[in-house]
Parts: structure tokens; C-alpha cells; sequence
């Protein structure tokens, strides 16, 4: 595996404060990563890292084995988590001259500005000042200034923070499509919903540290084994007698259990047939958004402190 | 992949390919603004009325006063002429009759008729007999009863005046002689406001150009493609090419206009090396302060913050300028503003006015400049290591001390 974007035990500290505690975890060629944690979680500190423009106490960035440079980062497509253009620039110099900072060529450069600014949907904007555009098509052209160079990797800090439907999907529809022609993509996101649709992988950052990371099923699958049952005629304590079953939510007759290993769902759904008809009965993976809950809210001396990728 | 490695590595970018680039930006985004143009139009109106102002106060003697001699008195007009050279005034004579002449200092196309007898002059003028005039006028009128008196004693006027004028006087000057004409201190005060506004400017324009993109965090992008003395270089370099071309502007519509209205009383060579000494310390003086301002700028992340973060360094731009502005006119060759002139951060506002105004050796100027050259070398490096370790830090102000320290 060449194209491989490695961090490696990166650990940073501001004064006392730890921000990045020996973070590890890889982004593949082609794959779409998603990175949540919560606000102080160490995300953007990463980011920061990876680009560069933070330097670790300790640890490395690796792409395809050999150490970042300043050579290599250039291919990077970056979006910083507080937006960065000139305000009084107008949009298409502005692309062009970020472009050929990254070393393009000017006929290049243009041709792809131009190329970016349609796709995105600002193309008629071109001539304007970015300070005269609305935050959503600020945005747009934030993200056109982190593809225009064609990057051979994307790091975007809260892409789709204060965009529009449209903008997201338009976001998404790019994202993937430069994942699907090879580009390790890492994004992060508190819109979980999202990440869960979009990614390949995901990892959960806290404290600085990667808590929980791989396939978004994979993770669902990890954890207790959850039953959903719907039996309107049951009353509250109709799983009571059940051996290590424990009731986690009851309404109406809508319940939802934690089993036990080694617990056969088979007596639970006989259990719930004695109580009258049952509507609904199937095994209730955790959603993203209540693993992160999970994850982010466990004592730190529970945490698998080696959750590598 | 293989296009995506490709693309990792076709990003060659050079070093001063980098600065270039940063510094292109700096002058087409600058001389494409509305700013740019009113400040530009700005200075040139002041030295243009700068430069009139100069033939306002020399040019008006340049043509001399016009006088009219009435045919009566007409005989007088060379003795008039040469005593007003005497007394410093230069004067052209015609001969009118009284009816014509008198209509022509009504329209104000002569200064002064002369008319009445040789022996009883009368000067006819529109409301006033300038002072040198005056003094001729009564000179004339002196000479003329001495004439009469030496005639009527039975000497000869014409020898008694020859031996007069022969009589002379040996001087002794114990200074070199320096003369400062009203025109050559203007050229001075034209100078140094020059310079100084455009440091100034220019300067303060590093700074906020700083600051507006830790603001605006568009340097976080920048520097994941550049290091951070290339964007500091390409921005001072950038910025000082305009204030460049703008002064070598201002300068020439100010040479010229002098020359096409004749407003030098002094040679036009002297107008020239001004110029040329306004523009060179216009250099020194904003590579230096440019790179002062661009480490002061990295420090704070506001552009409210700029004015305070920037006050120490401006207060060394304003102070040499005030002494200079209000002490050099008035005693060119003021020692402490001599001594101010050779150091470093003062030169630059100091030592072109001295130029201007003919009093700087050319020992001190080349000391002044081996002097600021030194220091801008030694700016490079303290700035560059101050701007890089602060830039990228946002939210309070960066502390001196730790932007020095760390990194």
C-alpha cells in the first residue's frame, strides 16, 4: 500500500493543555475519511499538523512512506477550518493566483479556475470582490480554492459547515467523485448523519487521541447487541423475566433491548409473541450519531487507547 | 495513481518564483486601486503647487520689473538700470510716451512710468513702489542732485561717479558662504514631506496587508505552498515596487513642471540629484521601516490592533521628520539635525532634506547609507524570524519576547 496519508503518534501540547496525544491513524488512496470528535477534540490541531502550518512535538506524517514536505504538501487541497480569503480580491484573480502558488502554470491555472467555478455553481461571480458574495458562495469558492491546483490530497476542515442542501449535495457529489479517482479525501464534520452516508471509514477523536476508528458498519456492529420489538399489547415489565436482557427504552409497547452475550433472540421474540401480536422485531445497530454519544462520553480508563485504523 | 503522483511532483515551484508571485499580486491588486490613483493624483497637486509656489517666491524678479520712461526723462533709463542692479533689482526700460505709459500701469502692463524732468522725477504706479524699486528710485534722484552739485563745483560728474564706482571693499568670510534662497529651502521642505509621506504610507501599508491576511486567515492556505520569508519578502518587495513607481512619478511631474515654468533659481542639476536622492532614501528608508512594520504587523491578528502594535516604529518615522521639517529651513545647518541625519532610522527622513538644501558632505551621506544598509541587512534576519514565528499565531496579541524566542 503506496498512496498512503499515515499519521503517526503525533502528539501536540499548547502550554499545558495536551491537544493531540500520540494520534495515529491512516487515510488510503481512494478512500473518503470522516473525522468527528467533539468541539477541542483535536481535529482542526491535526488538520493543522498534516498541512504544516503546526508543528508536532512529536510524531510524523508520512505520504507513501517518505515524511511531508513543503514540496509534497503543496499537492494538498486545503480548506482551514476559519476561512481563508482575501476579502477584496476578486474571486476568479484570486483562484488563479492561489493556483499557481501551487505551482500551476497560468494558461493551467485559469483553465481550471474557470472549469471549478462552473462546477460549483459561481462562475457568474467570477469578477466580484469575495467579500460581495453570500457565506454559502464564499464557501463554494473556498472549495474551488482547495481543487484548482488538482490536488493529489484533500484535507477540508467543516466542509459543509453553512452550506445549503444544494451546495452539501454539490460538496458530497465532489468529494466522492475525487475519492473514486484515487485521492485520499479526510474531512471532518459534526454532521454525523452525513458522515455516516458519505464515508468509508470514520474516526472518533477525543481528547486528542483516535478512540474509535474503520468501516462505518464496523463500528455499528462493535458494542452491545441491541433488539428492537414492537408488540402493542405488552405492558412494561413483559421482558422482566428474561435473563440477561435488560429493557433500555419502553412506549406503548415499543421496546428496545440490550442483550447479553450468548442470550438467544429467538426466546425474546417468544416472550414478546406470548403478550399478543408482534409488529416489528430486528436487531437495532447504533447509529453514528449514538456511537459518537457513546464514545465520546466514556471514562477515559475504558477507552482502547490503541484505536489505530 | 500514476497521474496523482505525477501531480504531486509537476509542482515545482521556485524560490523567487514563490516571491515573484507574492509580490505580482501585491502590485496589481495596489496599483489597480481607487486609492492608489487619489493618492497618486494627491502628491503629484502638492508638489506641483510646491514647484509654483517656488517660482511664486524667486520667478517674479526672474523677468524684472517693467519701466516706462517718458521722452523727457528717457536719458536716465541706463543710469536707472545699472543703479538697480546696484541694489539687486532687475529691471527692463522702455520708452513711452506719459498719456500711453500712464494707461499701461493702469493695465498693469508697466510696473512704474517715469516721467516729469531730470531734475524732478516723478514715478507713476498702480498702487504701491516695491521696496527694491524704491530704493533705486531714490538712489537715481541722489545721483542726480550729486551730478548737479559736483557740476555746479565745477568737477566732472563723470570721473567723480567713475572713482566712485571703482571704490571697492576686500571681504573675509569666516564660514564657507552658504545662501539659501526661499526656492532651494522649498525644494528642501518638498523633499523631506516627500520622503516622508511615502515611508509613511507605504510602511503602514505593510502592515495591514499583514495583518489582513492573519485576519482574514488566508495565510494558513498561503503557507502550506510557501515558506514564510517568501510571503514576507514578496509583500515587502511587492509593495515597495508601487510606492516606488509612484514617487518616481511624483518626482518627475515635480522636475518637470519646474522646468517648463523656469521656477529654479538654482541649477536644474540640483533639482535633479534631489530627485534622485528623494527616491533612493525613499528606498532605504521603507526597506527598513517595511520590514519593522511586516514583524510588528505578524504580531496581532486585528486590524484595530495594527495602530497600536505599529505607534513605537511611526513615532521614529514622525520625530526626524519634525525636527527636520521645522528646524532645517530655518537653520540649515543645525548640528543636532546633522547628527540625527547619520543614524539609521533617522536618515532616511533626515538626510535627503539635507542633501536638498546643499549642506550634507558627501562623507556623511555615504555613512549614512553604509549605516542603513547595515541595519536593513540586519532587519532581514530579526524580521523574518519574528514574522515567521507569529504569523500563523491568531486570537490575542503575540508577545515580543516569545515571537523571538520560539521556532
Amino acid at each position: 500500500m503506496a498512496d498512503v496519508l499515515e499519521v503517526d503518534s503525533v502528539s501536540k501540547r499548547y502550554g499545558d493543555v495536551v491537544a493531540l496525544r500520540e494520534l495515529t491513524f491512516e487515510v488510503r488512496a481512494g478512500e473518503l475519511f470522516g473525522f468527528v470528535g467533539s468541539n477541542g477534540a483535536g481535529k482542526t490541531t491535526a488538520m493543522r499538523v498534516i498541512l504544516g502550518v503546526l508543528a508536532a512535538d512529536a510524531g510524523d506524517v508520512r505520504w507513501a512512506g517518505r515524511p511531508l514536505t513543503l514540496e509534497t504538501r503543496r499537492g494538498i487541497g486545503y480548506m482551514p477550518e476559519e476561512r481563508g480569503l482575501y476579502p477584496r480580491m476578486k474571486v476568479r484573480r484570486q483562484l488563479v493566483y492561489l493556483a499557481r502558488l501551487h505551482g500551476m502554470s497560468p494558461a493551467a491555472a485559469t483553465a481550471s479556475v474557470d472549469r471549478w467555478l462552473e462546477r460549483l455553481g459561481v462562475a457568474a461571480r467570477g469578477d466580484d470582490e469575495v467579500q460581495k458574495l453570500s457565506l454559502g458562495n464564499q464557501q463554494r469558492v473556498q472549495l474551488a480554492a482547495s481543487l484548482v491546483h488538482d490536488p493529489a490530497i484533500l484535507v477540508l476542515d467543516e466542509p459543509f459547515s453553512g452550506l445549503d442542501p444544494v451546495a452539501v449535495d454539490v460538496m458530497s457529489q465532489v468529494l466522492r467523485e475525487k475519492a473514486a479517482a484515487g485521492i485520499p479525501v479526510l474531512f471532518s464534520s459534526h454532521q454525523l448523519d452525513l458522515v455516516e452516508r458519505l464515508c468509508d471509514r470514520v474516526g472518533i477523536v477525543r481528547t486528542g487521541q483516535m478512540v474509535a476508528a474503520g468501516p462505518v458498519d464496523e463500528l455499528r456492529a462493535t458494542g452491545s447487541r441491541r433488539l428492537f420489538v414492537d408488540a402493542p399489547r405488552a405492558d412494561a415489565g413483559w421482558a422482566a423475566g428474561l435473563a440477561g436482557v435488560r429493557v433500555v427504552s419502553f412506549d406503548g409497547g415499543r421496546t428496545l433491548l440490550e442483550l447479553d452475550d450468548g442470550v438467544d433472540d429467538q426466546d425474546v421474540l417468544r416472550a414478546a409473541l406470548a403478550t399478543g401480536p408482534v409488529r416489528e422485531f430486528g436487531e437495532r445497530r447504533p447509529s453514528l450519531t449514538e456511537l459518537f454519544r457513546h464514545v465520546v462520553s466514556a471514562e477515559e480508563s475504558t477507552v482502547d487507547s490503541g484505536g489505530r485504523a | 495513481m500514476t497521474e496523482r503522483s505525477e501531480g504531486m511532483t509537476g509542482t515545482a515551484l521556485g524560490t523567487w518564483d514563490a516571491v515573484r508571485l507574492v509580490a505580482g499580486r501585491e502590485i496589481t491588486t495596489r496599483t489597480g486601486s481607487k486609492a492608489f490613483r487619489i493618492t497618486t493624483i494627491l502628491m503629484v497637486v502638492v508638489v506641483v503647487g510646491f514647484v509654483v509656489l517656488m517660482k511664486v517666491l524667486s520667478g517674479g524678479d526672474d523677468a524684472g520689473s517693467r519701466i516706462g520712461f517718458a521722452p523727457a526723462v528717457a536719458p536716465l533709463a541706463a543710469a536707472f538700470t545699472s543703479v538697480a542692479g546696484a541694489v539687486g533689482e532687475n529691471v527692463t526700460t522702455s520708452q513711452v510716451d506719459e498719456a500711453t505709459g500712464e494707461q499701461q500701469v493702469r493695465d498693469g502692463k508697466l510696473d512704474a512710468l517715469v516721467t516729469g524732468t531730470p531734475t524732478s522725477l516723478r514715478v507713476v504706479v498702480q498702487e504701491d513702489l516695491p521696496d527694491g524699486l524704491n530704493s533705486a528710485f531714490t538712489v537715481l534722484a541722489r545721483q542726480i542732485a550729486l551730478n548737479d552739485q559736483i557740476a555746479r563745483l565745477g568737477g566732472d560728474p563723470a570721473a567723480v561717479n567713475s572713482a566712485v564706482g571703482a571704490a571697492t571693499f576686500s571681504l573675509q568670510t569666516l564660514e564657507p558662504p552658504r545662501e539659501f534662497e526661499a526656492a532651494r529651502l522649498l525644494l528642501g521642505i518638498i523633499v523631506g514631506i516627500l520622503v516622508y509621506l511615502s515611508i509613511m504610507l507605504y510602511g503602514q501599508f505593510v502592515a495591514q496587508g499583514v495583518v489582513e491576511e492573519k485576519s482574514s486567515r488566508i495565510v494558513e492556505i498561503l503557507l502550506t505552498t510557501i515558506r514564510p520569508w517568501q510571503l514576507m519578502v514578496g509583500k515587502v518587495l511587492g509593495i515597495g515596487a508601487v510606492g516606488f513607481a509612484q514617487l518616481v512619478v511624483v518626482v518627475v511631474a515635480g522636475v518637470l513642471t519646474g522646468l517648463a515654468t523656469d521656477a529654479y533659481t538654482f541649477p536644474s542639476s540640483i533639482a535633479g540629484g534631489a530627485a534622485f536622492w528623494a527616491v533612493t532614501w525613499f528606498l532605504l528608508g521603507y526597506l527598513t521601516y517595511a520590514l519593522v512594520f511586516a514583524a510588528l504587523g505578524a504580531l496581532v491578528s486585528r486590524q484595530e490592533d495594527v495602530g497600536s502594535v505599529t505607534a513605537p516604529a511611526i513615532m521614529f518615522i514622525v520625530l526626524p521628520y519634525l525636527v527636520g521639517i521645522s528646524v532645517l529651513p530655518a537653520d540649515p545647518t543645525n548640528e543636532f539635525a546633522a547628527v540625527l541625519s547619520l543614524i539609521p532610522l533617522f536618515s532616511p527622513m533626515l538626510m535627503p532634506m539635507r542633501i536638498a538644501l546643499g549642506v550634507a558632505p558627501a562623507w556623511e551621506i555615504a555613512l549614512s547609507i553604509a549605516l542603513s544598509v547595515t541595519l536593513i541587512v540586519v532587519l532581514v534576519w530579526l524580521a523574518g524570524r519574528i514574522y515567521s514565528n507569529a504569523v500563523l499565531r491568531t486570537g490575542s496579541r503575540v508577545r515580543f519576547r516569545d515571537a523571538f524566542r520560539t521556532g
